[in-house]
């Protein structure tokens, strides 16, 4: 058994759990996060992801003591209140799910894509960067339109939050 | 999984310490290691984490030599400015590992201790002229890779950076398993000081090896037409449902023709 200490979405939480233990069952059975979802558990559907110390992992594949002293980031953690992320928003309006089972992954992946390519994005590279995250239902046609939506969305906010700022 | 003792090691001494007890095993980015405990192909007592350490962690550039930490994840590999000026071909194999979730966690060191016969980092150490650096000592490349997940490191041995230089020309190209993404066949080509290197992954019964075929054609001509009507042995390729040998023995050759065109490109 180890203590796990870490950040979730913002909060200081810490636990004891067997070194075994993994860090999506930590999530969601120590700490009630169940929008953490397990799919394949086998590292390649992808429906675990969350980000961990700024970047998005499968949490299927990693133990909770080794996060231990991280910052994590689920799904939870993304809305502001009753306002959803952008990229939440885009996959409502965009209807990129139907199950919604790989949905939590999907979004958690999709904000990591954007941030990490601050130039923007096209049709290609997310579907290349959509190589980890398997969906059984849509088809992928709608995640992508819905990830290209967001991150044209996240880059017009943030002009505008820099001409405030200036 | 089985129950196992998780230990953070402070420094690479401290790692090689805790290795001594029980049948205990390194753990860096966990990409390979925890989905054998999970299926219980792997058992290890005790896992020692020296994927935090900052001193494994990392690239340098200085001239044409690039020394990259054992710790450095194939994400900041991709990603490195300075690499992707010395060796653009480095980067780009790296960008190609698994999936982006994958690339964040695993690490070269890994991978490379793992020696996996479809990985693609042994295919590049072995074209670069690599030298692998343990806790211990300096291994090239040649000796470095052994067999089927078999490498020359001794029981206790930590690798802590490999180090090349960069050459002239270099590039991968690889084939993927169109279900496990992992490469059927992947050929790494440089052309540098020393001559001309191919080295080939997925495709050998023994691992990764290097073609002598595609280098004695190519170090008359560095050009993909250099390879026109090569054929290379099957004996010795793996047949699997994904692949028989002779498939392999053909993609080998056109995977070097295409290596070698991005190079020169």
């Amino acid at each position: 058994m180890s203590d796990v200490s870490l950040t979730v979405n913002g909060k200081r939480v810490s636990g004891t759990a067997e070194d075994r233990t993994l860090l999506v069952h930590f999530l969601r059975e120590h700490l009630g996060l169940t929008g953490t979802h397990v799919g394949c558990d086998t590292s390649q559907c992808g429906a675990c992801v969350v980000h961990v110390d700024g970047r998005a992992v499968k949490s299927c594949t990693m133990l909770a003591v080794q996060a231990s002293g991280s910052s994590i980031v689920t799904i939870e953690g993304l809305a502001n209140g009753a306002d959803l992320h952008p990229v939440q928003a885009a996959f409502k309006e965009h209807h990129g799910l139907q199950c919604g089972f790989c949905t939590p992954g999907m979004i958690m992946t999709a904000t990591d894509m954007i941030a990490r390519h601050p130039e923007g994005l096209d049709e290609a590279t997310v579907r290349a960067e959509l190589d980890g995250n398997i969906c059984r239902c849509t088809g992928y046609h709608n995640i992508v339109k819905a990830i290209l939506a967001a991150s044209q969305a996240m880059a017009k906010g943030s002009k505008g939050k820099a001409k405030q700022a200036a | 999984m089985y129950s196992v003792n998780y230990h953070r090691a402070a420094s690479v001494t401290e790692a090689a310490k805790l290795l001594k007890s029980g049948d205990a095993k390194l753990l860096s980015g966990g990409m390979t290691l925890i989905p054998a405990m999970k299926t219980r192909l792997a058992a290890p007592s005790d896992l020692v984490d020296v994927s935090r350490l900052k001193d494994l962690q990392g690239v340098k550039v200085s001239g044409k030599t690039v020394t990259i930490g054992a710790a450095t994840t194939h994400y900041d590999v991709s990603n490195d400015e300075k690499l992707k000026k010395a060796c653009p071909a480095l980067a780009h194999m790296a960008s190609l590992i698994g999936d982006p979730a994958v690339r964040h966690k695993g690490t070269i060191g890994g991978s490379i201790a793992n020696n996996d016969p479809a990985a693609d980092y042994p295919a590049a150490l072995l074209a670069l002229g690599a030298t692998i650096v343990t806790n211990k000592r300096q291994i090239a490349a040649d000796k470095f890779f052994k067999g089927l997940f078999e490498t020359a490191l001794k029981e206790g041995e930590i690798i802590t950076a490999v180090t090349f230089t960069a050459p002239a020309k270099a590039a991968y190209q690889k084939f993927r398993n169109p279900a496990s993404r992992y490469a059927i066949v992947g050929v790494f080509v440089t052309k540098g000081k020393d001559g001309v290197r191919a080295a080939v992954t997925g495709a050998g019964d023994d691992g990764v090896f290097r073609s002598k075929e595609i280098e004695a054609a190519l170090a008359k001509k560095f050009d993909a037409s250099a390879l026109d009507g090569l054929k290379v042995p099957a004996n010795g390729l793996m047949s699997d449902i994904h692949a028989s040998a002779d498939y392999r023995a053909n993609l080998i050759v056109v995977m070097a023709k295409r290596a070698v065109a991005a190079a020169n490109a």
